[in-house]
């Protein structure tokens, strides 16, 4: 937290969420969620299984229409937006378990990332002017900077059901940079991976926050990646809030302990 | 640290093998076009010269070519966008009427052919687009149940409007809006006679070639160059942004959403612009075989070109096209031939001794579709990727080693690859334990060990906590 605190600007708000909820028939999965994101920060998102943290990310990302509440995004109001709309303003996710375009090249998948930066229609394909062949010249440049930027420069022709699978992960977050996004949204970004994978890995969301001005969400269950990385953490149960502060605060929280020891035993796993 | 190795594996293997490739591709087509071109030539001499071999004859190419163009359509649509449709036939049947409605005596309307093609282009796309836009939300299975009985409802309105009479109620007066008994679309019979595309030739004798079965060479050139286009545009879509968004879909859609790909405009793309082709290819039937029915656009045609496509090669342009020709070489020509040459009298006779009347009756072409059947199950077992397929589907279907080769990631060191598979394979989940990262902050002091660690789904970390 320490040398993290110095890199957050104040500058307000970049996500703010009022009164989120999301049933599913009887089943309410969210309940109530008031929640911000601090322009330039890493939030971290965590909570024993089921709490509701990756029903909270499909809420955000308008895979999920909220039952009740508002989410804002940069100021504009993105509350049952659908999803694509959701990137335009730029929000960028990778998913708990990955989810490539499997038999598409790496190069591919990024440019599917790139593909609403694009201006090409249908017929500008068929007749390839000037313009379009620019256009596709440069994404794939761009895509080549960040298969780079994620150390996967060389894995360019790869499909990407063929990459081991610390690879595949950095891809599917070369796909989500593609998109420009201001917040970026990691759902479980160290699941699986060894521990010197898990370092490298914190390291690079952080290095993307500095060089890239980027916000972050991440939902993690790794306590080291949490603690070492984030600049606030909420604490979901039960799809309600239970606390939320700096990694210290809520280390300290007896609903947090009770919440993982309680539950620990009979559900996690 | 393997420069040295690498420099030279990279120059040989790589740009000299895509150059070969490149060229060979080149010459192979180079060779297509010209025996395309040249065939209906010489396909008489051909014929007298070797009689033993069952040459295809030119107007069994010009359906070969027809069905190319419609599984190039199709294929947009369940190769790139992975939409499965059943109902493919429907706009086959769209564009044929709406060039017998627009250049027959049936309306007494008689637009030249060459605006009535894109007109039937025109109005193929707009089905597609309302076939498209209910089923948005389908998939897989209930999209090709959907798909299915739409082709099934075209084809039945088509034949049924040849005789409609549409009223108002009695209590409303009662009167005839249509009708009585209108005949809209000829019913059982069809529409008949269909104006033939015509180019005319300047001069005194005031001839003009007739694209028509009546002139068949003239109406293979017809189809070939329609097909050419077909091919060309769908090729830059599939190398376009619009084709690697269809591709995605395939894919994953909620992935594709998330990437910012309108997934709605995006498959109503691929249905209207699949359909547009079918557009194409009935415009030509129809006015190549001066005559339409109903019942010539049945569920069978759809079949048919779904088996083109995954005989030939679900996604790849050059194995539906082939897969088109070789099906329908086989069903026009070569089972007709190896029934009568081979098969037929034999089990005729053997009928004839054993009194069975279905083996003296027994004529090889009607059993085209069950063979094409036990055709399409044997490739399912052997060989799912079809004859003629993608790099991407060959990769799909068979695995790690032949992606590498075929995507050329040879660049990459093997010995890079074996490694960090090796990593990932003997490592797959994180140790509970591990010595933590050097520069990682301690481990949360409040909470037990086992939650501090990552706890992956299988690890005991929660079992140690209680």
């Amino acid at each position: 937290m320490s040398a993290m605190a110095a890199a957050t600007e104040p500058a307000g708000d970049l996500l703010v969420a009022t009164g989120c909820t999301k049933r599913f028939g009887g089943l309410v999965a969210v309940q109530n969620i008031d929640f911000t994101i601090p322009r330039g920060s890493i939030v971290s998102l965590i909570g024993p299984n089921g709490a509701g943290k990756t029903t909270f990310f499909n809420m955000i990302t308008g895979l999920y229409v909220p039952t009740e509440g508002k989410i804002t995004f940069d100021g504009v109001d993105i509350t049952g937006d659908k999803p694509h709309e959701v990137v335009r303003v730029g929000i960028a996710r990778t998913f708990q378990n990955i989810r490539l375009f499997g038999n598409m090249s790496a190069e591919d998948n990024v440019l599917v990332g790139l593909h609403h930066r694009l201006k090409g229609r249908w017929f500008g394909a068929i007749l390839k002017p000037p313009s379009i062949i620019r256009e596709e010249e440069e994404a794939q440049a761009r895509a080549q900077e960040l298969l780079d930027l994620v150390g996967l420069g060389r894995r360019r022709e790869t499909l990407a059901r063929n990459l081991p699978y610390g690879d595949q992960r950095r891809l599917e977050i070369a796909r989500a940079l593609a998109t420009e996004p201001k917040l970026l949204l990691l759902d479980e970004p160290t699941a699986g991976m060894n521990p010197e994978e898990t370092r490298r890995l914190t390291d690079f969301v952080r290095e993307l926050r500095t060089r890239l001005g980027l916000t972050v969400l991440l939902i993690e269950h790794d306590m080291k990646v949490v603690m070492g990385i984030s600049d606030r953490v909420t604490v979901l149960d039960h799809g309600e809030k239970i606390a939320e502060g700096s990694p210290a605060e809520v280390r300290a929280d007896a609903r947090v302990v009770e919440a993982y020891l309680g539950r620990g035993a009979t559900s996690e796993g | 640290m393997t420069e040295v190795v690498q420099a030279p594996h990279r120059s040989i293997r790589n740009p000299l093998a895509g150059m070969d490739d490149r060229r060979r591709q080149m010459v192979i087509l180079a060779i297509v076009v010209v025996l395309a071109l040249v065939y209906p030539l010489i396909y008489r001499p051909l014929s007298n010269a070797i009689p033993a071999v069952p040459w295809p004859g030119t107007a069994v190419l010009v359906v070969c070519a027809t069905f190319a163009i419609l599984a190039l359509g199709l294929n947009i649509v369940m190769g790139f966008a992975g939409l499965l449709d059943l109902g493919y036939v429907a706009f086959y049947a769209i564009g044929a009427y709406t060039t017998a409605f627009l250049a027959s005596s049936h309306f007494g309307v008689h637009i030249s052919w060459w605006i009535v093609l894109w007109i039937a282009v025109a109005a193929a796309a707009i089905f597609g687009v309302m076939l498209g836009a209910p089923t948005l939300k389908l998939r897989g299975d209930y999209l090709a149940i959907v798909t299915l009985g739409f082709g099934e409802i075209v084809r039945l309105v088509f034949r049924n409007l040849g005789d409609i009479t549409i009223a108002l109620p009695a209590i409303l007066g009662g009167a005839v809006l249509v009708g009585p008994n209108a005949n809209l679309t000829g019913g059982n019979v069809g529409i008949n006679p269909i104006d033939p595309p015509i180019i005319p030739i300047p001069g005194p004798w005031g001839a003009s070639i007739v694209f028509s079965n009546q002139n068949v060479i003239a109406s293979w050139y017809l189809v070939l160059a329609l097909l050419a286009i077909t091919f060309f545009i769908c090729r830059r879509l599939r190398d376009s942004k619009l084709g690697r968004a269809w591709m995605a879909i395939r894919e994953d859609e909620t992935a594709a959403a998330a990437m910012g790909i309108n997934t709605v405009t995006t498959k109503l793309l691929a249905f209207s612009l699949g359909a547009s082709f079918s557009g194409f290819a009935g415009a030509f039937t129809g006015a190549y075989n001066t005559a339409i029915f109903a019942e010539t656009f049945s569920y069978n045609v759809s079949i048919l070109v779904v088996i083109i496509i995954i005989l030939g090669g679900i996604g790849s342009l050059r194995g539906v096209v082939i897969g088109a020709f070789a099906l329908l070489y086989v069903d026009r020509t070569l089972l007709p031939w190896l029934g009568d040459n081979i098969v037929n009298a034999p089990m005729h006779d053997l009928g004839v001794s054993t009194g069975q009347q279905i083996l003296a009756d027994f004529k090889l072409t009607t059993y085209n579709y069950l063979i094409f059947g036990i055709v399409l199950v044997i490739m399912m077992i052997r060989r799912p990727e079809g004859l003629f397929p993608d790099a991407s589907a060959k990769a799909e279907m068979h695995g790690v080693g032949i992606a590498a080769e075929v995507t050329g990631a040879g660049d990459v060191e093997l010995a890079e690859l074996a490694e960090l598979e090796t990593v990932t394979l003997d490592d797959p989940e994180p140790l509970p334990e591990a010595e933590p990262p050097p520069d990682a902050e301690p481990p949360m002091s409040e909470l037990p060990p086992g939650s501090a660690s990552p706890p992956p789904p299988s690890s005991a970390g929660p079992g140690t906590q209680a």
